[in-house]
């Protein structure tokens, strides 16, 4: 069925750079990228390179439904939903197409939506709650940046092209060269991409991540010319600090980059709001952004849809009919632990190791063919993945640029969009 | 199906119809000529004593993209004081200041709008805009794509390249964002912004480019002439907020050397500089401007006291305001070498001075504008205000004792500042038809809107008459949108899908190649995905139909 085929230009859903120049062949029913891919991509599209067609049936209590009979597994997750006094649709891993059918779908089940990175979510949306940022996009970062800080992100890990394609590029609008400096600022594993081309070494300012808040805090008082009595700073001098504030307020275009998920400890809110106002600070007098890092997992995708639709952001329940935002107490974790749902409908349609978390609940998955788990799930329906299996759309990091995603293979997995649509119709 | 309405009063500007009690005839979600006496009728509504004129348009509502989704993740506070319930036809949301596309959708078709239009439209984010509009039920919709702080079209302009090539950009952009009409904002000074500029006059250079506002407005208001795009370019003018824009105001009007130009909410435009304050009313210069110059049109942006949030793609004047923020949170963004934009929240008091005179600027431009074909009601949603306050907006345009009442009830120097107390003047139903419906359909170029006479889209608005134009607006009897009744006494009866409405000028291709060199050399997206082709537009509008209005190109 499936030719040789090469394609150019194709767009990664892998992470939240969504890169779109990928070059991908597929031979033999095999699918593989030949060009511009990264660890990560590589590593999800050879997961997801071929499909067994043993792994492409529905399987209902763990048996396989028989040929044709996706209706048959459906009609189970339907039943399920309608004897669910609170169901809770979680994952959302998917498209927007994808996403928009969920929407509707919770709308109708009086359903709780959340995504399995919505604490991370929530750490950058309770800045942005109160008090709010100065950010900028890829391209301008590519274009302009003569400095960028990385704090508590090495960016490389959950984003491998960053360096490559926003940092180390050729040509830039405003002038022949661009001299670009590099500060990591954190406990940051991989440093070596922050090395130019011409061998420019970065300057490192090791520190504990939990401590990156009292370095945001020193760097305020700093910036706004408060004494600080302290020679050092979470082992930081505060000659080194003071460099640092020197750069920015003396660089043309300075980026603050942070990745929401490499801030990972309590209160971590508070250290992004700090680096956030102090980004507002310099701006008194020079340009300086924030860069926020994220969309893996097609989380801000999730995010984005249910925004738009609804009104407040993830995670939020639409129980009895009203929608409410509670980003403490809507968490899957939580929910679980706390035992305040009774079906699970999970929904990972890019990797196969995104499962469900393990609960006793009746649940419904929507998951990559393959997808293997220690328990089964009642329902289990083989999605497509997007971007490979059918065209459909994702958000980036930035939030502003809505990719593509193309076809690059045909087989007879659903989208989500297809199964959560039939379901909703027998509800 | 074959709909009959009854003895309606009818006001519909477009045909010259002003109360005039007639038959509507309606097949197929068109109006139809009266049908041979033997046709059978499906459906009659006795319209008898109701007042009727054709479904609403907004031409300049923030509703989707980018910037109007941050505002809405920015302000749970604000949605938690306006949840709308699911009911068997509609989903639970969230409305007020930020209300999301669901809501959107329902609250525009429960006042009578039928049409609405981003003002806008980052070609970057198209996509989102799109998607967002495909997901704001049963209204139509189209954006304005934004250009002048764009990278490309700079570097264009100060290459000195032939107006020919930019005009082939500025339709290539059209295609390619699938937009009804292009809107620039602060001409050059959201780019200038990324320079570290604060402040740019129509006739100051941009540092870097060394390119005035002036230069960019004659530019691109030649280009949407030359193209025959219908809407003129949609100017949101420098210097927004600033005591004295009014200078500027008058200025940018000027720039378009005669051409058609429209200058959006103008009241944020308006201010003068004197008094105690040094801030004072520009509304009398600006309206005089207006009324000399046929080829200006204007929508007010009235401000409403109460909580809201403004979203703009001005980040200068974003970031220059953000102090005023209330609450206290604010965003701004340089975007894709494309744009930038900013969301801060406001709370207009009517107890501020500053904001009191804001509202009677507004009401002044209203009032003292002579043609109600060139002057639209819009409050800038959500800038100024939620499109939800449009009925008491009406009612202070119709009714002057309620006006003088509420005057008296703002700030007491505020009131001295105003020439509002001594405006006479009324609005008529006739003329709030044509600010409302009729006129926009003109300046969009919507053959088949704003108006009621045979080939007309049945978007068709039946009221109760009330002496209240509060309450009459705030409720219609009918909505029917296409012929098909979708409200019901302010409540939806029938979920619909609008229509997305776009233009497509002709142009060079061969601008593409040029494009697609840049794009490899400083975008971050390829150029083939920055498109939009036309089947991507329908999934991302849920399967909006696209209704594409002919441009009548001009040799240059």
């Amino acid at each position: 069925m499936n030719k040789l085929a090469s394609r150019n230009n194709i767009t990664c859903p892998f992470c939240g750079l969504v890169c779109d120049d990928l070059s991908t062949s597929l031979i033999n029913e095999k699918l593989e990228v030949t060009a511009n891919g990264c660890s990560l991509s590589k590593l999800a599209f050879a997961q997801l390179s071929s499909v067994n067609a043993s792994d492409l049936r529905p399987r209902v209590s763990g048996k396989p439904v028989g040929d044709n009979e996706l209706g048959h597994a459906i009609a189970e997750a339907a039943g399920l939903l309608r004897g669910s006094a609170q169901p809770l649709f979680s994952g959302l891993m998917t498209d927007v197409s994808g996403m928009r059918a969920i929407t509707s779908l919770a709308d109708r089940c009086g359903a709780i939506l959340d995504h399995p990175n919505s604490a991370a979510l929530t750490r950058n949306l309770s800045v942005l709650q109160n008090s709010g940022w100065i950010t900028t996009t890829f391209s301008e970062v590519k274009n302009r940046a003569d400095l960028i800080v990385l704090v508590g992100t090495d960016a490389v890990t959950r984003f491998p092209r960053f360096f490559e394609r926003l940092v180390w590029n050729k040509d830039h609008l405003f002038s022949e060269e661009l001299k670009r400096e590099i500060v990591y600022l954190g406990d940051i594993k991989n440093t070596q991409p922050g090395v130019a081309p011409n061998g420019r070494q970065p300057l490192v300012i090791p520190c504990n991540q939990e401590k990156l808040g009292e370095i945001m805090g020193a760097l305020r008082c700093i910036a706004t010319g408060k004494h600080i009595e302290a020679t050092e700073i979470a082992g930081v001098s505060i000659q080194v600090l003071e460099k640092l504030i020197s750069k920015l307020s003396n660089a043309r275009y300075g980026v603050i980059v942070w990745a929401v998920a490499d801030l990972d400890f309590p209160h971590a809110e508070l250290t992004i709001q700090s680096l956030c106002e102090l980004v507002k600070y310099l701006n008194k007098t020079t340009r300086t952004c924030g860069l926020p890092l994220g969309g893996n997992d097609s989380d801000l995708t999730a995010n984005q849809v249910t925004t738009w639709q609804i009104g407040f952001s993830l995670p939020v329940s639409l129980a009895n009919g009203r929608p409410s935002y509670d980003p403490h107490h809507f968490t899957t974790t939580s929910l679980l632990a706390q035992g305040a749902v009774d079906t699970l409908l999970w929904v990972s349609s890019y990797q196969a190791q995104r499962t469900p978390p393990a609960t006793k609940i009746p649940s419904i998955v929507l998951g990559c063919a393959g997808m293997q788990f220690e328990n089964e799930p009642d329902v289990f329906i083989p999605v497509a993945t997007p971007g490979l299996d059918h065209s459909g759309h994702i958000f980036r990091s930035d939030t502003v640029v809505a990719l593509p995603l193309r076809q690059l293979r045909t087989n007879s997995l659903p989208a989500v969009a297809h199964v959560i649509g039939a379901l909703q119709k027998l509800l | 199906m074959l709909i009959k309405l009854v003895g309606g009063k009818v006001y519909d500007p477009a045909n010259n119809e002003n109360g005039v009690i007639r038959d509507i005839f309606v097949q197929d979600g068109c109006i139809v000529s009266r049908p041979h006496d033997h046709s059978r009728i499906d459906e009659t509504y006795d319209l008898n004593g109701k007042i009727v004129m054709a479904g609403a348009i907004d031409l300049h509502t923030h509703i989707g993209g980018g910037k109007v989704n941050i505002a809405r993740a920015m302000l749970p506070e604000d949605h938690r004081q306006d949840i709308l319930e699911r009911s068997n036809l509609t989903r639970s949301c969230c409305g007020r200041a930020a209300p999301s596309t669901l809501a959107t959708g329902y609250r525009y078709t429960e006042m009578g709008y039928t049409a609405c239009f981003e003002p806008a439209v980052l070609p970057i984010n198209a996509r989102q805009a799109h998607m967002e509009m495909g997901d704001t039920p049963i209204v139509d919709k189209g954006g304005y794509a934004l250009l002048g702080n764009d990278d490309f079209f700079l570097r264009m302009m100060a290459a000195n390249e032939d107006q020919q090539l930019i005009n082939d950009y500025v339709a290539w952009t059209l295609h390619a964002a699938k937009c009804i009409g292009i809107k620039v904002v602060n001409p050059g000074g959201i780019s200038a912004f990324k320079f570290n500029q604060r402040k740019l006059d129509v006739d100051e250079e941009h540092s870097y480019y060394r390119l005035t506002p002036r230069q960019i407005l004659k530019t691109l208001t030649r280009a949407l002439h030359d193209l025959g795009v219908p809407h003129p370019l949609h100017v949101h003018a420098s210097n927004l907020g600033v005591p004295g824009s009014d200078d500027s105001t008058l200025i940018t009007m000027g720039a378009a050397e005669g051409l058609p130009i429209h200058i959006t909410h103008i009241q944020f435009h308006s201010y003068g500089t004197e008094g105690d304050y040094k801030f004072s009313s520009g509304a009398a210069r600006i309206a005089e401007a207006i009324n000399k110059n046929s080829n200006v049109s204007v929508d007010v942006g009235q401000i409403m006291f109460g909580q809201t949030v403004t979203a703009s793609g001005d980040n200068m004047s974003q970031h220059r305001n953000a102090h005023h923020a209330n609450p206290k949170k604010w965003v701004v963004m340089d975007i894709e070498c494309d744009a930038g934009c900013g969301v801060v929240p406001f709370k207009y008091r009517d107890k501020n001075f500053v904001n009191a005179l804001q509202w009677a600027i507004g009401l002044e431009i209203f009032l003292l504008v002579q043609d109600p074909w060139r002057i639209f009601l819009t409050t800038d949603h959500p800038n100024g205000a939620p499109f939800t306050s449009y009925p008491h907006l009406i009612k202070l345009l119709m009714d002057k004792s309620f006006r003088k009442s509420v005057l008296s009830t703002i700030h007491a120097d505020a009131i001295k500042m105003t020439t509002l107390g001594s405006i006479e003047r009324e609005y008529s139903l006739y003329e709030i038809a044509i600010m409302t419906r009729a006129a926009p359909a003109k300046i969009l170029g919507l053959s088949g809107h704003g108006h009621i006479g045979v080939g007309a889209n049945a978007d068709i608005v039946v009221y109760h008459t009330n002496d209240d134009p509060e309450i009459m607006f705030a409720k219609p009897l009918y909505v029917f949108k296409r012929g098909e009744l979708v409200a019901k006494d302010g409540a939806i009866v029938k979920i619909t899908l609008g229509d997305i409405h776009i233009v497509k000028p002709e142009f060079d291709g061969a601008i593409e190649k040029r494009l697609r060199a840049y794009f490899e050399r400083y975008h971050t997206v390829n150029l083939d995905n920055f498109k939009i082709s036309d089947d991507e537009l329908s999934e991302c509008g849920n399967g909006s139909r696209m209704t594409i209005h002919p441009c009548n190109k001009r040799p240059s």
